[in-house]
């Protein structure tokens, strides 16, 4: 026999007492009948249904029909049942889930052991990711990021970081170039740039002193390819110039950014070496990170560095006064260097990939190693 | 290179070992890239740069250990018998400019034969063929001094003269080994009487070799002009040892001792007579001009200050003559073999690398101004992070492809190259799906069928004389949306797998309108291809391989692929967040069953839809798509649900019930049968 709400004639304090009371008690008999969901159901909607639920019937037979004086006094009851049916419901719910919840659960159970559904998640090139972690040491030291064409004029990629026409340093650099230029003058013609180093000078263009910026980009050689050439490589250049920059600040940046890059233990080692655009200059050795500057390992003369203890990594040197020439910068006034590296020699040293190429060829089964 | 450490005992005392001169000649800028052999037979493999031609040669490296270790040097000597008569060979030098010295000897009566053993084994060491006697001498002269000099059959040259001239257009010569060289008045060259006899600074003419017959020889050493060398090496494709140290300037007063040289060693294995003194003619006189040096520099650019004694020990022992200078500072006199010493910015940085780069302390300079980054750092960075998170790898392909891929899948004029790696990889990319369907292909033939890649990177396009860069964005797909397995089936990719990744890469962008249409490229499947038009541009263009270009590829199933057009794209600015208060009022959904004609296309539906301007609806989507069975032929069922919600209020009944006729009315507008 189901509740239903008493209509009310007598609004007194006892009268109401005894009426709440009286369907408190039923409340809580019915909640403790609830036995299933499908229980629970007919509970939630006998008591709170909008249509003829209980605590509609209250409002309609109780507060709509009590005298205007009363009105105040019924219709704070009316809410205190409100909350208390309101929460009954909810609580009698909580009762059957947890009652239910052994049986049920171990019906539910999963073999936890088989492999997850799993999203794929794509893998960062290692070069650019390699490219950024550069660029990220060099941020923090507060340079900038340049970029610059890929197709250069014999200007920028020559001419301007002092290679002059004819000089038997462009040999070395095994250029590209673009078809049908022999009508232009010299420096006008076009080529594929074989380093980043033309940003420095178009940096220089642009800015005054000081200049603190790396150049990432991709660069280009004739050079065929096999597991350590290619065609295409990446390089960061880097450029720093001010009042008072000298080749102590040279060693220390390019040490803090070897230690950066590779681990604190790493160090580094300066030598001669000849490139148009700087004087001095040095190319630049870190101790192997791979027998950590020992030479050899388990055992044998270790493969990595051919057993010297150290590879090299990069070139660098103090920027050649006469390459300010072309850019309108005072020699006797400013001072700075500049850097390059190749990013793939840096990835393969770091990840120990022993094939260029497979940088570019786009083979699954090796980026998604990176991921 | 190759030097013999022994054979630098000639002309120096070695402090320390092999190995460990090595290791310091290598920090002083003399790269010794690898050593092999033992004992006296010990050999260095050089790396030396292209500035320092006076190090090419063993007295020049012995000169560097010298200097690194400070030790006397021993200078070359010749010791020459005394000369009988006079030699009545002439020298004319027709281009003072191209050719400022020549120096040559005549020799009587001299035997060719074998070269001595010492002489032989040291050439030998250098991986050097002995030929004769006369030809070794000046092998051996180059590697001892650097200085390269030549020997003719003084008999096989007419009227006893050498002229220093241009080829005449026509004039051929044949060179030492022995090819007919074309000549034109590009090219220097030693002349007899009649015909040229040797390209000057690059190899000499066959007909006037030494050969076992020979018995007059006349030695010719000269000083070429470096340009003019290295052009005549480059258009004769003739790389020679002698033209490699013309071409980087040799010295200019070691003519005569070269010739000298060459002239006792002839003597000493051959026999024979020197006639006349030596003949020397100086055109024109090569000086070097003295560089001032001042230490305040030194330190400004070294940033360590230097001593008086250092520095001086230093130049004086590579052969630099130091004087007293302005202000306390250096006058420089420059040897005449460093012909790479120009400016005071030279002097320091010998001075550096024989102090040592590594005895420097490593400083930081002080941080000035800020960073910067570039203007679309932000959108690639966020385009790359979602294409990764969408599970594509990221690619790099070739820059080059084919002149037909670069035609096939771009209309612009494309840039070709002048001397490309392969006819593949003849002209610069014009778009970026050759490369990427490559990747794909690569994949497929090893057996990987689900792939996902992208690549970010510039495309090339002519324009007029000018080169034009894009940057583009390229995505490839194939195989698999899910991957089967245990839980659930496998499900393969779709048009509408790339589309929805491609609208969370244009979701991160600001536009007023975005609409797609089947407006594509041919190479594109024409039913299975869209583009986005943002605010009435094209940003990006993808779909399924037209199947004729997926064959043609041998690509062995359906692949998807979507160009994305980042120099247009990036003219939008990234969505900015704001906020939006969350809806207090609960949403309503109804659901619109209809069926129309195929022409009728769902973008055609919503447009008119949301034509209607009704503020409240929130989204407007397809749930379900029915085809076939109780759908006629040219037609499709489609269930479409319309949510709305209003930030003000609750909706009543009536109102939802009003847009509800509204949106009927217009999808019957389009051709729509309500279905019951």
């Amino acid at each position: 026999m189901p509740y239903s709400v008493p209509k009310l004639t007598d609004f007194s304090a006892a009268a109401l007492d005894r009426a709440v009371r009286e369907l408190l008690s039923v409340l809580d008999q019915e909640s403790a009948a609830v036995g299933s969901e499908n229980d629970w159901k007919a509970f939630r909607d006998r008591w709170i249904a909008r249509k003829n639920g209980v605590l509609t019937q209250l409002n309609d037979l109780w507060l709509k029909a009590a005298p205007k004086d009363a009105k105040r006094d019924v219709g704070q009851r009316v809410n205190e049942v409100k909350g208390k049916v309101e929460q009954t419901v909810d609580a009698t719910l909580n009762r059957i889930q947890g009652g239910a919840s052994s049986a049920r659960l171990a019906s539910e159970r999963v073999d936890v052991t088989l492999p997850g559904i799993r999203r794929a998640l794509g893998a960062e090139h290692p070069v650019i990711k390699t490219m950024n972690e550069i660029i990220g040491v060099f941020r923090n030291l507060g340079y900038s990021v340049e970029e610059g064409p890929e197709i250069e004029t014999d200007y920028y990629n020559f001419e301007a970081l002092n290679f002059p026409p004819n000089h038997p340093a462009r040999d070395t650099q095994d250029t590209l170039f673009i078809a049908g230029q022999e009508s232009k003058p010299l420096r006008d013609r076009l080529l594929l740039r074989t380093h980043t180093s033309p940003v420095q000078i178009r940096t220089m263009e642009k800015m005054k002193p000081p200049v603190r910026v790396v150049c990432p980009g991709k660069v280009h050689r004739n050079d065929a390819p096999d597991a350590t050439h290619s065609p295409i490589f990446h390089q960061v250049e880097g450029l720093a110039v001010d009042t008072n920059i000298t080749f102590c600040d040279l060693k220390g940046t390019l040490d803090h950014a070897m230690k950066a890059l590779f681990g604190s233990s790493v160090k580094t080692r300066f030598y001669p070496s000849f490139f148009p655009f700087t004087e001095p200059s040095a190319d630049v050795q870190i101790s192997c990170i791979f027998c950590d500057g020992k030479g050899t390992r388990d055992g044998g003369p270790c493969r990595n560095c051919k057993a010297s203890g150290w590879i090299e990594l990069l070139g660098c040197g103090m920027v050649d006064p006469n390459v300010y020439g072309f850019v309108d910068y005072d020699p006797a006034k400013v001072s700075g260097f500049a850097f390059g590296m190749g990013v793939e020699r840096i990835a393969i040293l770091k990840y120990g990939v022993d094939d260029i190429q497979l940088f570019f060829n786009g083979d699954v089964r090796f980026l998604e190693q990176f991921e | 290179m190759k030097i013999s450490p022994h054979w630098l005992r000639d002309f120096v005392d070695l402090p320390v070992d092999y190995r460990r001169l090595a290791d310091e000649l290598t920090l002083a800028g003399i790269a010794v890239e690898g050593i092999s052999g033992e004992r006296e037979n010990t050999v260095f493999e050089m790396e030396i740069t292209t500035n320092r031609p006076d190090a090419m040669n063993h007295y020049g490296v012995a000169r560097e250990v010298s200097a690194l270790y400070d030790l006397p040097l021993r200078p070359i000597e010749a010791k020459l018998p005394a000369a009988k008569g006079k030699s009545d060979v002439t020298i004319e030098i027709q281009d003072p400019e191209l050719c400022p010295r020549f120096t040559a000897q005549e020799i009587r009566n001299a035997t060719i034969k074998a070269s001595p053993t010492k002489i032989a084994n040291r050439l030998a060491l250098l991986d050097q063929r002995p030929i004769s006697n006369a030809v070794d001498a000046t092998n051996y002269v180059l590697w001892e001094s650097g200085k390269p000099t030549h020997v003719f059959d003084l008999d096989l040259l007419e009227g006893r003269k050498l002229v220093i001239r241009r080829a005449a257009d026509g004039e051929t010569l044949k060179t030492l080994d022995g090819v007919d060289r074309q000549l034109t008045t590009e090219d220097l060259v030693v002349a007899d009487a009649k015909k040229p006899v040797g390209l000057a600074g690059v190899m000499g003419g066959y007909d006037a070799m030494i050969t076992e017959q020979t018995r007059n020889i006349l030695i010719e050493s000269a000083w070429w002009d470096p340009v003019t060398v290295r052009r005549m090496s480059k258009r004769h494709g003739l790389h020679t040892d002698a033209s490699h140290r013309f071409e980087r300037g040799a010295d200019f007063e070691s003519t005569v001792l070269s010739t000298n040289r060459v002239a006792q060693l002839i003597l000493e294995s051959g026999g024979g007579e020197l006639i006349g003194s030596v003949i020397d003619v100086i055109a024109r006189k090569l000086d070097l001009a003295p560089i001032e040096l001042d230490r305040r520099e030194v330190r400004r650019i070294l940033g360590e200050e230097l001593s008086d004694l250092e520095i001086s020990r230093i130049l004086t022992r590579l052969g630099f003559v130091l004087l007293s200078g302005p202000e306390g500072g250096y006058l420089v006199h420059i040897p005449s073999w460093r012909l790479d010493i120009e400016r005071e910015i030279d002097l320091i940085e010998e001075i550096a690398r024989l102090h040592g780069y590594d005895k420097f302390a490593n400083t930081l300079p002080a941080c000035t101004g800020g960073v910067i980054d570039q203007p679309d750092a932000a959108k690639d960075s966020r385009l790359r992070s979602s294409l990764l998170a969408l599970g594509y790898n990221e690619g790099i392909s070739l820059t080059f492809v084919s002149k037909d891929d670069a035609k096939r899948f771009s209309a612009a004029p494309e840039i070709d190259l002048a001397n490309p790696i392969s006819d593949e990889a003849s002209v610069m990319r014009t778009s970026m799906l050759p490369g990427m369907l490559n990747m794909l292909a690569y994949n497929l033939n090893r057996g990987t069928d689900n792939v996902r890649l992208f690549e970010a990177g510039n495309v090339f396009e002519a324009a007029g004389a000018k080169t034009v860069e894009l940057k583009r964005l390229c995505v490839g797909a194939t195989g698999k949306a899910a991957e089967g397995g245990a839980h659930q089936p496998a499900r393969p990719l779709s048009f509408f797998d790339l589309k929805g990744d491609v609208e969370d890469l244009l979701a991160a962008f600001t536009s007023w309108t975005l609409y797609y249409d089947a407006n594509t490229a041919d190479y594109y499947h024409p039913g299975r291809s869209a583009r986005a038009v943002m605010d009435g541009t094209t940003v990006a263009q993808f779909g399924q391989l037209h199947p004729d270009v997926a064959a043609a590829r041998k690509l062995r199933q359906d692949v998807f692929v979507g160009e994305i057009f980042l120099d247009r794209l990036y003219q939008h600015d990234l969505r900015q967040v704001r906020y939006e208060a969350l809806p207090r009022f609960p949403g309503v959904e109804r659901d619109f069953s209809f069926v129309f004609g195929d022409a009728v296309v769902f973008e055609k539906i919503r447009q008119s839809v949301v034509g209607l301007g009704i503020a409240e609806l929130q989204s407007f989507i397809p749930v379900e798509i029915f085809r076939g069975e109780k759908v006629g032929v040219g037609e499709y069922s489609i269930l479409v649900r319309a949510k709305f919600q209003s930030a003000e209020r609750t909706l009543r009944d009536d109102e939802v019930a009003k847009w509800c006729r509204q949106i009927g009315r217009a999808l019957e507008s389009l051709g729509g049968v309500q279905r019951v």
